[in-house]
């Protein structure tokens, strides 16, 4: 077969990449702890059951989008405006899926679709990082994923069962470490001073949007907003 | 162990509208070709996002939050170690709550 484009276009999805994947993904999963059981926590409060919080994590399996759809619980739940909720959160893996996209061009069936499914906010972010150096596959985003969902699914049975038991007062810095791996994760972004305006522009950007709108657009709006700062600066130089 | 219907049909709605986010974003781009000016937009797109994600709620945080965040960066920049970085700004903003 030859190489008829820059890039290859060869399948790849390596049981290197997979371990590789999990191995980086191991010591994030330290901070990921204190969310999954509040997410546990939360949802023993709101009335669900052991088996439905599992359930919920373990398909919806985004943290964010399932703390917001739980603020909105009642009985009968409102289905409509929780998933609204999730699904409003959630675009900002709309963006991030194409960002990857070089390594999911090169894989096809389950091993895309689970691929895909995987994906959440840190193990993107190390895969990011990876595919920079120019090493790793989908694979790799695959693997970091696998550790983090089953990190989430068990913390959040911790959480539901601990329930009434523990409960953290709003204000514990154990809630930061959430906040603490996204901060890590900007700082680890960082590539030097070309990035200071697009981040300039997406932080204020983002707290404009979140006091004018409310909500969760901020994210996307921030990010879509310092991304183009970005490019129009690089284009006018 | 109980399950209810509508909650099962509302986790049911949560999970297809999550995942199509996570697969319609990569779908669209491959399936549209998207133009030049998307693309370069996506180099720059996972610093943005994480920016976006952050700087409102330490708006929104207090002293806890910005000692905590301001010793995350450091730790980060200093050891490039993501889980110290955590580490240590968790600690860092432990001291503060503890103190306050």
């Amino acid at each position: 077969m030859t190489r008829d484009s820059p890039q290859d276009s060869r399948p790849s999805f390596t049981r290197a990449a997979l371990r590789n994947g999990m191995r980086q993904a191991m010591p994030l999963q330290l901070a990921m702890i204190p969310f999954g059981l509040v997410c546990g926590v939360v949802a023993e409060g709101k009335g669900l059951s052991l088996l439905e919080a599992v359930l919920m994590s373990a398909f919806c399996y985004a943290g964010s989008a399932q703390l917001l759809a739980l603020s909105q619980w009642a009985v009968p739940v409102p289905v409509l405006a929780v998933t609204l909720a999730a699904f409003v959160v959630n675009l900002r893996l709309a963006l991030m899926g194409p960002v990857v996209g070089p390594w999911l061009d090169r894989v096809r069936g389950w091993r895309l679709w689970t691929s895909l499914f995987m994906m959440a906010d840190q193990n993107w972010a190390m895969s990011v990082r990876e595919m920079q150096t120019g090493r790793g596959d989908a694979g790799f985003l695959f693997g970091s994923g696998l550790v983090m969902w089953i990190t989430w699914v068990v913390t959040t049975a911790a959480g539901h069962v601990m329930g009434g038991t523990l409960r953290p007062p709003g204000g514990h810095p154990l809630f930061f470490a959430a906040l603490a791996v996204f901060v890590a994760i900007c700082a680890a972004m960082w590539r030097g001073r070309r990035d200071l305006l697009p981040y300039a522009v997406a932080g204020l950007v983002a707290v404009a949007s979140f006091r004018l709108l409310g909500g969760t657009w901020y994210i996307i709006l921030g990010a879509l907003a310092g991304a183009a700062a970005g490019v129009i600066r690089d284009r006018r130089a | 162990m109980s399950l209810d219907p509508w909650v099962l049909l509302a986790i049911a709605c949560m999970s297809l509208a999550t995942y199509a986010t996570r697969a319609g974003g990569y779908l669209l781009f491959r399936a549209i070709r998207p133009p030049a000016l998307m693309r370069e937009m996506l180099a720059y797109i996972p610093g943005a996002l994480f920016v976006s994600y952050v700087v409102p709620a330490l708006f929104i945080g207090g002293l806890q939050q910005w000692v905590g965040a301001g010793a995350t960066v450091a730790l980060m920049l200093l050891t490039r170690q993501m889980s110290l970085a955590i580490l240590g700004g968790t600690a860092a903003a432990w001291c503060v709550w503890a103190w306050a």
